[in-house]
């Protein structure tokens, strides 16, 4: 079966980001980018599908500008086969993301698309639920431990109260949550491979989806700062502050 | 314009976080009806319909809600939408795992946990780990939405007095089945309505270890939360995660204990009303954020704070460990 797997670029999670003094957005300029950490798992994941040869190929999309291009590389040198680039300058929202995978989806016919559970620059938390409702398949989202068995899948789920584990059929949509895996280093001589495997790419409108943003983005401001705080000598300073200043324990 | 939020509940009780999205629905200035889909749920519709503020409840009866599965509750929740301007949930994993899929469904944008509304259709969202607060407004007919409960007072939970009337939908998919929960019962409050929380990380060093923030917690009636590196390490199970990708809380007092202060860690806890820091690295970033900071080695701090708390007639249960 084959595996789809989508991948964001984002700015990379040690980076401390600023807000514009425009205010129409992050600073990006010269900040270092990499693969969403959870699109990382999700890439991992299906390697090692294809490593215990249930998955017979693993191909690797994104959807964004030219420079996502390096991500699909990363992609392609942890283990994905190909990769597909929905080249396009629009800042995507997860609708618009949701209807881009579904019409490959129709093309490629996957039995299983894996996604993270969340893009860590917007913090949305969306596609791979709203992919799985245009395909009108199963989802299995905060994915920690994933089980295939011929059209069957289990699957334990990261939630609130401990863990879930549902059943579902193929073919599914599977959103990674920290827990599930923890994505290898990219060799070298797997870093040079990938530079030989395939991208092709498209654009929204030969998929015949319309991108168009459904929401506005009016502002981007930086949040209220938290004032700096006093060191306390010991236990007992401590206690006394919590008790008497701070009133918050007594 | 009219609201629906979708009630999160296990069957016998209805969670409060649910309370949280009643007091945002309010705030769009419509009617607010909830929806309660289960199993043999009536219980939880009796209590919805004593929250204060709700004019109607919806209950849908049937095994396949029972669980709540997003394959089987999004098309009832479209189904129903017909009427409303707003859909929302608070964003739980619950809410996380359904509202996406109702929007979809109804072919509009969702709006991930806003902490704000400015009007009906214009949002404030924190985004980049709470380092980003964006104002967005949806262009859609209709907004699905979730909720960050930290943002929104909970609705009292008594004083309304709606009606129950029956709803129904297509029942069961057959696209997913639930087969077990392996749920934690620790008896101690959970973490997103604690008044205190005390947090343990990798300074912690093992599972066995946290019996030491345990001690302090269970003196202070608290509840306990961790880092990803603590869950990660296998400490403790992944519901204790605070963080930009785990809970998100803002308690009285928050304590962190041998956390560094990443950003990750910071997205979830730092709207906390009192913040403090035992660390033994005077230069960790969590001090940047702490209203108190000490700086001691966990180990001897942790103890000499149950003893301190015992002898100054501060510990609601002294614990027999
Ligand atoms: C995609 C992504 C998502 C993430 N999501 C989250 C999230 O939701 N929540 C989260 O917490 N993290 C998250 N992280 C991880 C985050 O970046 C940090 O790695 C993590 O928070 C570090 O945990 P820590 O502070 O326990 O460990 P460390 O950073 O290793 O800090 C340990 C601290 O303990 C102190 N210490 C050690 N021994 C002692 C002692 N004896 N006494 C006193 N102090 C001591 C040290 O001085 C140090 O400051 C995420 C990361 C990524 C990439
Ligand atoms: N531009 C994109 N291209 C490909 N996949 C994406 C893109 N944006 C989001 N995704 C996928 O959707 C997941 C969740 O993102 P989000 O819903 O934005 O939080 C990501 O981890 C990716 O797997």
């Amino acid at each position: 079966m084959k595996v789809l797997v989508a991948v964001k670029r984002t700015i990379d999670a040690n980076v401390k980001v600023r807000v514009k003094a425009d205010g129409t957005g992050v600073e990006t300029a010269n900040v270092k980018m990499a693969m969403n950490p959870f699109c990382e798992i999700a890439i991992e994941e299906a390697v090692r599908l294809r490593e215990a040869n249930i998955a017979s190929e693993v191909i690797a999309v994104s959807a964004g500008p030219q420079a996502v291009q390096e991500t699909l590389r990363s992609a392609l040198a942890i283990g994905a086969d190909r990769a597909i680039h929905v080249v396009t300058d629009v800042a995507l929202q997860p609708l618009a993301i949701a209807k881009l995978l579904r019409a490959i989806a129709a093309k490629e016919q996957p039995k299983l698309i894996i996604l993270g559970k969340q893009a860590i620059d917007d913090d949305n938390n969306q596609t791979g639920q709203m992919l799985a409702a245009l395909l009108d398949w199963p989802q299995a989202t905060f994915a920690s431990k994933l089980k295939i068995e011929g059209d069957d899948a289990e699957v334990t789920r990261e939630v609130d109260g401990g863990l879930e584990t549902i059943a579902i059929k193929l073919p599914a949509i599977v959103t990674t949550d920290l827990r599930l895996n923890e994505p290898r280093y990219a060799s070298l001589p797997n870093i040079m491979k990938a530079k030989k495997k395939t991208i092709d790419t498209l654009k929204p409108e030969d998929l015949g989806v319309d991108v168009t943003p459904r929401l506005n983005v009016l502002k981007v401001e930086e949040p209220a700062r938290r004032k700096g705080g006093v060191k306390v000598a010991d236990v007992a300073e401590l206690v006394s502050k919590l008790r008497s200043e701070a009133k918050v324990i007594g | 314009m009219s609201a629906l939020v979708i009630a999160e509940h296990d069957n016998k009780s209805l969670k409060r976080a649910t309370l949280h999205a009643v007091t945002a629905a309010k705030a769009l200035g419509g009617e607010v009806d909830l929806l309660v889909a289960g199993a043999g749920a009536q219980g939880v519709a009796a209590q919805a319909a004593k929250v204060a503020g709700v004019r109607k409840v919806l209950h849908a009866d049937d095994p396949a809600y029972g669980h709540g599965l997003a394959e089987n509750m999004a098309p009832l929740a479209v189904g129903l939408a017909g009427g409303y301007t707003h859909l929302l949930a608070t964003a739980t994993t619950f809410g996380k795992n359904l509202m996406p899929r109702i929007a979809a469904l109804l072919d509009v944008a969702q709006i991930s946990e806003i902490s704000q509304i400015i009007s009906p259709d214009t949002f404030v969202r924190p985004t980049y780990a709470g380092n980003a607060m964006a104002t967005v407004q949806s262009l859609d007919a209709k907004r699905v939405i979730t909720v960050r409960a930290t943002a929104f007072e909970p609705a009292a939970a008594d004083g309304g007095n709606a009606t129950i009337e029956a709803a129904s939908g297509a029942g069961d998919k057959g696209l997913s089945r639930f087969v077990k929960a392996e749920l934690a019962n620790t008896g101690r409050p959970e973490l997103t309505s604690a008044r205190i929380i005390v947090s343990g990380g990798r300074g912690m060093q093992s599972g066995e270890n946290f019996k030491l923030i345990e001690a302090i917690a269970d003196r202070l009636g608290a509840g306990v939360g961790a880092s990803r590196a603590a869950v990660d390490a296998g400490f403790v199970p992944n519901d204790y995660q605070v963080g930009q990708t785990g809970k998100v809380v803002a308690p009285d007092l928050y304590v962190a204990v041998g956390i560094s202060g990443a950003i990750q860690h910071l997205a979830g806890m730092k709207d906390s009303k009192v913040i403090v820091a035992i660390n033994k690295d005077a230069e960790a970033p969590i001090f940047q954020v702490a209203d108190y900071g000490l700086v001691a080695d966990l180990f001897k701090a942790l103890p000499e704070l149950a003893a301190e708390l015992d002898k100054q007639g501060l510990s609601k249960n002294k614990p027999s460990s």
